[in-house]
């Protein structure tokens, strides 16, 4: 089978004029407030969270899902928001960094990173703290080795993770009730 | 014990981050703002012999569509900031008119109303190339075809013979010359957040203001009013949250001039955010050198001498400190060690390729290679243990400073101390007990050890292309808050929190009560920038004598307050307060027949008083702030010892770390978890240069690793734990004795694990490894004696 068969019988090729003029309704809860948007189809659900619900906690960092900066907790599950289109989202719970503290109070996470350095530039660790969140949720007691093998899918340029693998084993602690020094 | 310096103190910067609270250049919205995307050649060298960009002007929401043609003689091209004899500088102007030199080139720039729009009329321009021969390898290029620039007839941008001594009577007179061909790979920085320019012109104020990603947002702004041709004082350049920049941004971009042109064209807002593709494309590069080292050495392990002929990959443009880079390298060429006599020879190429440039090491990773793997060389060629031969050619604690034959005085150093205490870290004696009996049974285990030195501070103002000084102001304010400005431009170094801590101690305020701003060339005095592991030994000492000459106006006035004689006021946690002798003897001064003056008054006390200045002496200048731009008179020189010991899967090739030992010493430690933290990152990016990243040209000149999903930088399950330590020699060139710490471990780290990896294969013959060392290689030695 030759691809241009494969594609024409596939694919309905629209030129962009015509692909702006097809908007569709998405209604996303985002940190427990409700939206409802008329977007592209193909607008990137990142885009969606930063440029239409001015929420620009979530970064982008190399739009091949490699980098993990614009991670965010959809349904309960971490998602690289970059390539993920907002029309997927329709109807979904959707956490990015924004929604992390609660009531003032910064998430264990976040004090992890604060305590152990986690962070340098910054550009990173939205994404970080929602993938450790995640692997917290799953498993309050990781290993060093559970933590690193957790944060694959998030890069960091600045720490060389060492202060990360720390900050997430920092916050286990406190979402456990112990002293977060580990004393 | 200081209340903060010294401390491990948590950065004031996080709690915005750590949020997602802070405002990097894409966070930032104006409204009205258009959107640029780029053309980008998609061949490494072409003639362009037409543009039609009809469709795409008309394509909706594009706004307008500019060619090389329309901007020509209306920016300036890209500064190069090199001053080398002879070198050609080719003009790099900012969108290629007709003839594209590598891919990733800017050839168009079309502008939308959104960023959709803008990339998908990208698509809608029509360019007729005529393809050119492509020269991707740099001893190719050197050879001088094909040729880069006709004009120029080969592709030679300098040649430079640097060093001293009698390198030939050296080499002639050893006992044994070792000879190694040494290739530095190309890499790419990748910060994390891309380059990203938002520009703003307002018409009436004829004001242009420029929010970029930089490191270096006044020498940014210089040279972008230089290239648009508006007055300096017109151009306000913001660096604001800055996500990483390795070198990567300590550099003016064709897009920078651009899209700030753009915005005075139209009157709008402008806005572009550099993809990840385009920034492995077209932000400059690493490193790129092939050398050729030729040692000399006794029989006892004696260096008598180095020569170092390289080729140096400029690519096909001369970014602003490109060719500064290899010169780097010269300088610091002996390593930590007494070579009488150092050559290098700089054969300056350029290619169809990304500019290299300054990234994170710049120029002495390249140096720490050479003369590591030559002490290595020497090692094995004699028998001997890499230590004994760093040992033997370590210039003693008392002989700083240290004149090496690279024309540099090393400031002060102790690299037996550094050495000794990480071999007792590594247990390095069992280390070897280990080995023996791994390789016994049949194991394949190595151990490296690098000792090395950089220069750092950089730089004093003769050694640098401009200005190698920093600036500060510290004021405090009418309520007692404590204002830095500081001209070191920081971008994940922590020194929002560093200098506050400064300051804090010196002014016996509350650390919370310190703010510093940086990266906003219209609040900040005139700066230099962050680079070079500068920004707390240069510009931390701005800060530290700006607030001593602070200290000693409010000193001035505090005695006023307190009728007493500047020389008998005390200044503690704070407070200022009349020595008890003068106390003792009543104090109230010439006050006359107001009330008693009191016995003290804190700092916050005397910054209002010069502000309301009621009661302030005679030709006392009201307000409370001090500046000071600090020239350095030497570079610092940094230093330690790093220990790597690895295991190899024979049947894999896999490369294991299994202990990684780092001992640094930076000088003086204002905060010792942000001096972790840099190590930290300097390693990882040494542990992805050994093992992990290659920019790879195919000879076609096509960027293979074009993607994050194709060029291999660290990730966390690919990293040890690393084992940390330090020792403190203070620098006796700045008055705190700090060193800097930003690029120690990319410059130490390499040849450690290098070392470790060669060592575990020397039963295989293998003398030398060039970086990445990837597994299929180890395999294939391996394999090769199964």
């Amino acid at each position: 089978m030759s691809g241009s068969v494969w594609l024409d019988q596939s694919f309905t090729v629209f030129k962009s004029s015509e692909v702006t003029s097809m908007k569709r309704t998405v209604s996303v809860t985002v940190n427990g407030v409700a939206h409802q948007n008329e977007v592209e189809p193909r607008l990137l659900l990142v885009h969606y969270i930063r440029d239409v619900l001015g929420l620009t906690g979530t970064h982008i960092g190399c739009e091949t899902s490699i980098c993990g900066a614009c991670t965010v907790i959809l349904d309960g599950q971490s998602v690289k928001s970059c390539t993920m289109f907002a029309v997927q989202a329709d109807g979904a719970n959707v956490t990015t960094i924004e929604g992390m503290a609660a009531n003032g109070d910064l998430h264990p996470v976040q004090e992890g990173f604060w305590e152990q350095h986690g962070l340098q530039c910054g550009y990173c660790t939205p994404g970080m703290i929602m993938a450790a969140a995640q692997i917290l949720e799953r498993n309050p007691d990781p290993t060093e080795a559970d933590i690193r093998h957790g944060l694959e899918g998030n890069l960091c340029r600045c720490t060389g993770y060492q202060h990360i693998v720390e900050a997430v084993q920092n916050a286990a602690r406190r979402m456990k009730g112990e002293s977060a020094t580990g004393d | 014990m200081a209340k903060y310096v010294g401390q491990r103190i948590k950065r004031t910067e996080d709690p915005r981050l750590i949020q997602g609270l802070g405002h990097y250049v894409d966070d930032i919205k104006l409204p009205d703002t258009l959107h640029v995307a780029f053309l980008r050649s998609m061949y490494a060298h072409a003639r362009i012999k037409s543009i039609d960009t009809s469709e795409a002007s008309h394509a909706p929401r594009v706004v307008a569509v500019y060619t090389g043609a329309d901007v020509a003689g209306k920016i300036g091209s890209v500064p190069c900031a090199g001053a080398l004899p002879g070198l050609k500088i080719p003009n790099y102007t900012v969108l290629a008119t007709d003839h594209v030199t590598f891919v990733g080139h800017p050839i168009a720039a079309v502008v939308a109303t959104d960023k959709y729009a803008a990339r998908d009329a990208i698509d809608l321009i029509m360019v007729d190339y005529e393809e050119l021969p492509v020269v991707v390898d740099v001893e190719e290029a050197a050879k001088g075809a094909p040729l880069v620039y006709e004009e120029y007839g080969d592709n030679i941008a300098y040649t430079l013979t640097s060093g001293e001594g009698d390198i030939e009577a050296a080499l002639a007179g050893a006992d044994h010359v070792l000879k190694q061909r040494i290739v530095h790979q190309r890499l790419i920085p990748i910060a994390m957040e891309g380059r990203g320019v938002l520009a703003r012109y307002y018409p009436g104020e004829k004001e242009l203001t420029i929010w970029t990603s930089t490191q270096i947002p006044h020498l940014a702004r210089t040279q972008l009013a230089i290239m648009l041709g508006v007055p300096e004082n017109k151009v306000r350049v913001i660096a604001p949250e800055v996500g990483g920049g390795f070198g990567s941004k300590l550099n003016v971009y064709a897009e920078e001039g651009l899209v700030s042109w753009i915005s005075m064209q139209l009157g709008k807002p402008v806005k572009w955010i550099e993809g990840r593709r385009e920034n492995i494309q077209a932000t400059i590069h690493g490193r790129g050198q092939v050398g050729y080292i030729e040692v000399g050495c006794n029989n006892d392990g004696t260096i008598t001498g180095l020569r170092y002929n390289v080729f140096a990959d400029m690519g096909a443009y001369l970014q602003l400190l490109t060719p500064a880079i290899p010169t780097l390298t010269g300088l610091m060429l002996s390593g930590c060690y007494k070579i009488p006599a150092i050559q290098m020879n700089v054969t300056a190429v350029f290619t169809n390729k990304m500019s290299t440039d300054a990234y994170r090491g710049a120029g002495r990773p390249e140096a720490t290679q050479v003369i590591e793997r030559a002490a290595d060389l020497i090692a094995a060629h004699l028998g001997m243990d890499p230590v004994d031969v760093r040992r033997k050619n370590f210039p003693e604690p008392d002989e700083f400073p240290f004149k090496t034959a690279t024309g540099l005085f090393y400031d002060s150093g102790n690299y037996q101390g550094a050495l000794d205490k990480a071999l007792g870290m590594a247990d390095y004696k069992k280390m070897r007990e280990d080995q023996k009996k791994a390789r016994e049974q049949g194991r394949v285990v190595g151990v490296g050890v690098s000792t090395y030195v950089e220069i750092c501070a950089i730089g004093p103002s003769q050694a640098t292309p401009a200005g190698g000084w920093e600036s500060a102001t510290v004021r405090i304010e009418p309520t007692g808050k404590v204002t830095i400005l500081t001209g070191a431009s920081p971008h994940g170094q922590g020194q929002e929190t560093s200098f506050a801590q400064l300051a804090a101690d010196e002014l016996g305020v509350d650390l919370n009560d310190v703010t510093v701003i940086h990266g906003d060339t219209s609040i900040v005095q005139y700066g230099i920038g962050t680079f070079g592991s500068r920004g707390t030994a240069v510009g931390g000492t701005a800060v530290f004598n700006a607030l001593q000459k602070l200290k000693e106006k409010a000193t001035e006035l505090a005695a006023h307050l307190l009728g007493a004689d500047a020389s008998s006021v005390a200044f503690k946690e704070g407070r200022f307060s009349v020595e008890a002798a003068m106390a003792a003897a009543g104090g109230n001064g010439d006050a006359g027949t107001e009330a008693p003056a009191p016995k003290s008054v804190s700092i916050q006390e005397v910054a209002l008083a010069a502000h309301v200045a009621h009661q302030i002496p005679p030709g006392f200048e009201p307000g409370l702030s001090a500046t000071n731009f600090f020239e350095p008179a030497n570079f610092t020189f940094p230093f330690g010892t790093h220990i790597v010991q690895v295991e190899i899967d024979r049947e894999t090739g896999q490369i294991d770390i299994q202990r990684y030992v780092a001992v640094d010493d930076c000088g003086k430690v204002l905060n010792p978890m942000l001096v972790d933290g840099q190590v930290h990152g300097g390693i990882v990016q040494s542990i992805g240069q050994a093992l992990y990243e290659e920019a790879v040209y195919d000879d076609q000149g096509q960027l293979v690793t074009g993607t994050l999903m194709d060029y291999a930088i660290p990730k966390a399950a690919m990293i040890p734990w690393l084992e940390l330590d330090r020792t403190e020699t203070p620098s006796p060139v700045n008055p705190m004795g700090v060193k800097g710490v930003g690029e120690a471990g990319t410059i130490g780290a390499t040849p450690a694990i290098v070392g470790a990896i060669v060592d575990a294969l020397s039963p295989f013959g293998v003398r030398h490894l060039d970086m990445p060392i990837k597994p299929e290689n180890v395999w294939r030695i391996i394999s090769a004696q199964a």
